[in-house]
């Protein structure tokens, strides 16, 4: 579905990914997890192209899309839920939601509109209002749910669990696992490696522009250095 | 006190500022998208004034007086002119230097007005050209012998056409798919992009939607002063821009407001005071309010939560 053939991305002068491959199967949940300024924004934000990879390739179903531009990628069956949720804060949920289903008919989008209110329930009842007046959880519902909008066969997920509680955090974990179910690839990067690892089919991890390890999901939170690094030992 | 004199400068002022909020919001819906100003707005009411004079002076020489075509006509083809002006000024100044420092842009926006400007003293001529008012007569009313407040027909059509545009403009904004993109994109351009929505294309519509409504203020205040000439555009532009910060730039009704309270400020200074001061009083009004509220009467301050 994805691959990301040794890509390296600079940002001015400063090479931020130096050679990192990732292969995203139709149906998986692959998780990526680092260290804060590992690169993982970075290389999800290659991945949609902005800022475009320096050398190396990535591939969205057998197409190359390295040098595509942004908007261009964003319309071929792939969404993101960005780092920081970037809903407009201005626009009504349901302004919100019109936006993620830009390119869609009206009917499309009101289908659409319907399963994200049935995902998330909340959103519903919050329809009218202005996203920046919602709190955090509600807004990173409202991310996801924008992104579902186009009906892609491809997600990527940029932490989304920064910032939020707990239960919301469970939440948010089951819904990608339904998204799963629902037959669509998520891409995942977090910072909780716990929760994204025990989701994952497949992880990486990414250390300095680099990537360290790949495995299954269960042989990494299994794995000792994984657990002393990034899982609180 | 609301006798016939103050009622009369509050219509002129009302009238004169409508056409200013017309101006003001292609100041501020581009301000609103990119962040920038953009130099050559006033060239473009300038053009569209220009282009409204030539199709009324075409169509009286092929003999068309039938008043609300030749309107109609004047005001289509100045939008037209004036639109692909706008769009061009996107793209030549604009564009290619985006994402550049901010200086760049201002200072290749100010070569297009120039650029304009010069180009239309070439091809017209720099001597002012008289504009037939086409509207003639109004209303009065007041006892006669004394000041008789009058209301002429071109006031009426200034002020019912910035409604009707007014209008429009907001229902574009707030519910067609454009407008709630051009919203999108002002407030997150990068997200917007992200959604696979062409933001050069939503940027170039502002700049498109702004030079229209120039465009019909040209012809409006072309009519009302009864002359143009190429520096018409300057000054005018300067007081749209005043009335874009008065306002709140960035803010659609913060310039409808802001147009509307610099029109009536000006013409109360010229009516009780002197013309002459018209100008200290406005700028010094902007500059008051600049003090007490830095972000301009409607304006929001840019607080992001995270």
């Amino acid at each position: 579905m994805l691959v990301i053939e040794d890509v390296h991305t600079h940002y001015g002068k400063i090479e931020a990914l130096h050679g990192v491959s990732v292969e995203v199967k139709k149906g998986e949940i692959v998780s990526l997890i680092g260290a804060n300024g590992a690169g993982k924004t970075t290389l999800l934000m290659t991945v949609c192209g902005d800022p475009q990879a320096s050398s190396g390739r990535v591939i969205l179903e057998g197409r190359d899309i390295t040098r595509r531009p942004t908007a261009e990628i964003m319309r071929s069956g792939i969404s993101i839920v960005p780092e920081g949720r970037r809903v407009f804060p201005g626009l009504t949920v349901a302004e919100n939601l019109h936006m993620g289903g830009f390119f869609n008919t009206k009917s499309e989008i009101r289908k659409s509109q319907q399963h994200v209110y049935e995902l998330f329930p909340r959103l519903k009842e919050r329809e009218n209002q202005r996203a920046g007046t919602m709190s955090g959880g509600e807004q990173q519902m409202l991310a996801i749910g924008r992104a579902l909008m186009s009906k892609p066969t491809l997600i990527i997920l940029d932490e989304p669990s920064l910032g939020l509680a707990p239960l919301i955090i469970k939440q948010i974990f089951e819904i990608i696992a339904k998204l799963r179910d629902d037959g669509i690839t998520v891409f995942l990067v977090e910072q909780n490696a716990h929760q994204a690892l025990k989701l994952a089919d497949r992880g990486y991890v990414l250390e300095t522009g680099r990537i360290r390890l790949q495995d299954t999901g269960a042989n990494l939170l299994a794995n000792p250095d994984i657990q002393n690094a990034y899982l609180g030992g | 006190m609301l006798d016939a004199y103050f009622l009369q400068q509050l219509i002129n002022g009302l009238t004169i500022g409508s056409a200013y909020a017309l101006i003001a919001i292609g100041y501020t819906m581009v301000y609103g998208i990119i962040g920038m100003i953009n130099f050559a707005h006033g060239e473009i009411y300038m053009i569209g004034a220009y282009t409204a004079l030539i199709a009324i002076t075409g169509l009286a020489a092929l003999g068309v007086a039938f008043l609300p075509i030749v309107l109609l006509v004047a005001l289509i083809c100045a939008v037209i002119v004036s639109s692909s002006a706008g769009w061009a000024v996107e793209r030549i100044a604009y564009r290619p230097v985006r994402g550049r420092h901010r200086l760049i842009p201002l200072i290749s926006a100010i070569g297009m007005s120039i650029f304009l400007q010069n180009y239309v003293h070439l091809a017209q001529g720099s001597r002012n050209m008289g504009f037939p008012l086409l509207i003639e007569g109004g209303f009065r009313f007041g006892a006669e012998g004394d000041f008789q407040t009058s209301i002429s027909y071109i006031q009426i059509t200034i002020f019912i056409t910035t409604l009707i545009c007014m209008a429009g403009l907001s229902w574009f904004i707030a519910k067609s798919r454009t407008g709630r993109a051009c919203r999108a994109v002002s407030q997150d351009l990068g997200m917007s992009s992200l959604l696979g929505i062409d933001t050069n294309r939503i940027i170039a519509a502002t700049f498109v939607i702004g030079a229209a409504l120039a465009a019909v203020a040209g012809l409006l205040l072309g009519m009302y002063y009864g002359s143009i000439d190429p520096l018409f555009g300057f000054i005018a532009g300067l007081k749209a821009f005043t009335a874009a910060v008065l306002g709140g730039i960035g803010s659609i009704p913060g310039a409808m407001l802001g147009g509307l309270i610099l029109g009536v400020s000006e013409s109360m200074t010229s009516g009780y005071l002197s013309g002459e001061y018209k100008d200290v009083v406005s700028f010094g009004l902007l500059i008051l309010i600049l003090l007490f509220k830095p972000t301009g009467l409607l304006g929001k301050p840019e607080v992001e939560k995270i």
